[in-house]
């Protein structure tokens, strides 16, 4: 469970995020939308670590952390970027073991079984050897999410996952974000496509620019 | 014929003090650049500004006035180098300022987003240096490495004017001797080769990395 007690976030003087308070359950999807500009992707940076907070205080699992200086393996935040950023000079097996054996001390061949299996559930069999530049925008973006699943997060983020996507492959993340809910991981979703945010969310936070 | 058996001997040991200069030079100035391209990128202001004034002096004034400077003027202040020595130490110096500003230009074209992406993956900051910012960096850097490789084959002609006999001045010495431009023409024939082979092998280098865009 993740718990945010009064997030605040400032750009030179700026408040973009005004005490924020929500509560994300195990297992559950909570989506974040609002227009552009609403600072809904500053609060996924601060919740994954990616930037620091000027006010409040994080909880995981009722233990207090600190998400920008956090580096208990036990506590990893996933997060899935919206240009999915997989690492061109490494095959889709090699992104997706790079972390588990160097940052986890997995043996080669123990992260090698669980990422083939990853690859086999994201439906990316096949697809172990190439490089990112010979996949298409959705086989990245399941990459990616197979990247980010083989670090086993506490939660898993998502930075506008359907903006780079045609309307089938939208379906197909939907029912990728509902088949990991299913298996009891908790998510978090930002998103401007209303229809996607409500098909998925258990939870909605909805952020408005400041004036 | 029997000319050129009769010439080339000094020539080839000419050739061998070009490419010492430049073999060393290489091996040490690229991981120099590198280092030094490093703390070009760093928000460390000091050293940032340091580096640059460092840059600006070495591309700013010729390498042939480096070379007089570094063997006939730090004497002057108690540095004394042997000519050879003298010479490695100016190459090195010039050619790293080259190199730091290719491998700078390399760092800064990787997206923010491969450091975000690695640090949400809980690399540490070498780890994310070693295998995934580094080998990017060597594929956009290459060509450009290509070119200084090129550039000091002939670059590093200019030794003569410490006194150092090199191919060049091996076919000077023969000219002037001889009264004959044939030995220049040799010169110019043992150039192309060496920087042929150099060619050779950066497009060797260019297609190793191509695996992978």
């Amino acid at each position: 469970m993740l718990e945010l007690k009064g997030i605040t976030k400032k750009f030179d003087g700026k408040t973009i995020l005004d005490k924020i308070n929500l509560t994300v359950s195990d297992g559950q999807i909570l989506t974040i939308v609002g227009p552009s500009g609403a600072g809904k992707t500053t609060l996924l940076r601060c919740i994954s670590g990616l930037a620091s907070v000027d006010g409040g205080s994080f909880m995981l699992d009722g233990v207090a952390f600190d998400p920008a200086t956090n580096r208990d393996n036990d506590a990893v935040i996933g997060v899935v970027f919206q240009d999915f950023q997989l690492f061109p000079n490494l095959t889709v097996l090699q992104n997706v073991t790079l972390a588990p054996t160097m940052v986890l001390k997995k043996s080669a061949a123990e992260a090698e079984q669980e990422a083939r299996q990853l690859l086999k559930q994201l439906n990316l069999e096949g697809k172990a050897d190439l490089f990112p530049y010979e996949l298409s925008g959705g086989q990245k973006q399941r990459v990616a999410i197979v990247r980010a699943l083989a670090m086993h997060p506490k939660l898993l983020c998502y930075d506008e996952p359907t903006s780079a996507l045609d309307p089938d492959l939208r379906r197909e993340v939907e029912q990728i974000i509902l088949d990991l809910k299913q298996e009891g991981m908790t998510q978090i979703v930002v998103t401007h496509d209303m229809p996607f945010a409500e098909s998925i969310a258990d939870q909605m936070l909805r952020v408005e620019p400041k004036a | 014929m029997h000319y050129v058996e009769q010439i080339l001997p000094s020539l080839i040991s000419g050739t061998g003090m070009t490419l010492s200069i430049f073999f060393w030079t290489i091996i040490i100035a690229i991981p120099l650049g590198i280092l030094v391209g490093l703390g070009m990128t760093t928000r460390f202001k000091p050293l940032t500004w340091l580096i640059n004034i460092y840059v600006w002096l070495m591309r700013g004034t010729p390498l042939l006035l480096q070379l007089i400077f570094v063997f006939y003027g730090l004497p002057i202040i108690g540095v004394v180098f042997q000519r050879y020595d003298a010479a490695l130490f100016a190459f090195i110096l010039n050619y790293t300022a080259y190199f730091a500003e290719i491998f700078r230009g390399g760092l800064q074209a990787i997206p923010n987003g491969q450091y975000e992406s690695a640090r949400v993956l809980r690399l540490t900051n070498w780890q994310t240096l070693r295998k995934i910012v580094i080998p990017q960096v060597v594929k956009i850097v290459l060509p450009s490495i290509g070119n200084e490789v090129i550039n000091l084959v002939k670059d590093s002609s200019l030794v003569y004017v410490i006194g150092l006999g090199d191919l060049l001045r091996a076919g000077n010495v023969a000219m002037a001797r001889d009264v004959t431009l044939l030995p220049m023409l040799l010169v110019g024939v043992i150039y192309l080769l060496l920087t042929a082979v150099c060619t050779l092998i950066l497009k060797r280098l260019e297609r190793h990395y191509s695996y992978w865009r």
